[in-house]
């Protein structure tokens, strides 16, 4: 994957073919700690302890439509190639949480990207499932809750052009306010008086 | 923040009357395949293309949605649509531009971009129509 923004709508459709009610995603960014976090926890059906154990071989997977199972390998290698780590927990009928950290300033490290875009598609394909998104970025904190906004709109499902493009607009603000620089690549010039 | 929530709630109102009829199930059904391989072969900007253009071509009958991996991994990204008869059209190797095309012709007017589907053996198009 070219960018962690594409592991993570990966990762978070293994939730949505898990039946999760709910999907929180955290992300960690700290230049203090030289570190990137990516936290997905889902309330889905969980995985069996006996699947668990080899569940970032690429040769397994539960799927019927090919042999392969490779999101959650992808991810653990990618994290692995950065100096960090990659933590699989999960309790049947309960959740899954999943944990993948990099080194931030790692030179294998492939740039986060176009979270809007991942926060998008998410939406589209989540239906009734609410997505909780946090993004810590050195202290500054960035929050997307899809309940807050379906409530606010007396809706069920956010799957809806206008409301979409809101939301891409919406999101891809937020981390511009809370990130040093633009997610669609352009660097934002700080001056002293905005920092 | 520019953005607010009661600013989406006056586009909302707006629109009621439109998002009542893509619930009406008269329209084209379109989903994305969204697994591991669509989305290292480029299904995201597919995805975004396709909401971008229904809500620019103003086309209130059709939802997009995703769908998992179709088993057809070498020829990701994948979008199938479904017409009212559940008869269905698979689009194969996505791009943004050719999703352009797609909203245009197929679900604008009605016409599949038969060029695009997989159904296309030695140059030769097979009948991209597969009945529900």
């Amino acid at each position: 994957m070219k960018e962690l923004s594409l592991h993570i709508l990966d990762i978070t459709q293994n939730s949505i073919r898990a039946q999760a009610k709910l999907v929180k995603l955290v992300i960690v960014e700290s230049l203090a700690n030289n570190e990137l976090t990516i936290i997905i926890e889902d309330d889905g059906c969980g995985i069996p302890a006996d699947r668990l154990h080899n569940i970032t071989d690429p040769f397994v997977t539960t799927r019927t439509t090919r042999k392969v199972g490779l999101g959650l390998s992808l991810f653990k290698a990618a994290a692995e190639a950065c100096g960090g780590y990659f933590e699989i927990s999960s309790t049947p009928g309960v959740g899954t949480k999943v944990v993948g950290n990099f080194m931030r300033d790692h030179i294998d490290r492939a740039p986060l990207g176009n979270m809007a875009d991942t926060i998008l598609t998410m939406v589209m394909s989540f239906g009734e499932t609410d997505l909780n998104y946090q993004h810590d970025c050195n202290n500054r904190l960035f929050v997307f809750n899809t309940r807050e906004i379906k409530e606010t709109l007396e809706v069920e499902s956010l799957n809806e052009p206008e409301i979409l493009n809101w939301i891409r607009e919406f999101v891809s603000e937020g981390l511009e306010e809370i990130m040093e620089e633009k997610i669609y690549g352009k660097v934002l010039s700080r001056t002293k008086s905005d920092s | 923040m520019a953005k607010s929530l009661a600013e989406l709630k006056a586009i909302r109102d707006k629109k009621l009357n439109e998002i009542n009829l893509r619930h009406g199930k008269n329209g084209y059904r379109v989903v994305v395949g969204m697994a591991t391989c669509g989305i290292a072969a480029g299904a995201r900007p597919v995805m975004v293309k396709l909401m971008e253009e229904v809500d620019a071509k103003g086309l209130v009958d059709v939802t997009v949605a995703q769908t998992g991996c179709i088993g057809s991994c070498r020829l990701e990204p994948i979008v199938e649509v479904y017409d009212a008869n559940n008869e269905k059209v698979t689009y194969v190797h996505m791009t943004a531009e050719k999703v352009a095309r797609v909203v245009d012709e197929h679900l604008a007017q009605g016409k599949v971009v038969s060029e695009y589907t997989m159904t296309v053996v030695d140059g030769k198009v097979i009948d991209p129509t597969v009945k529900g």
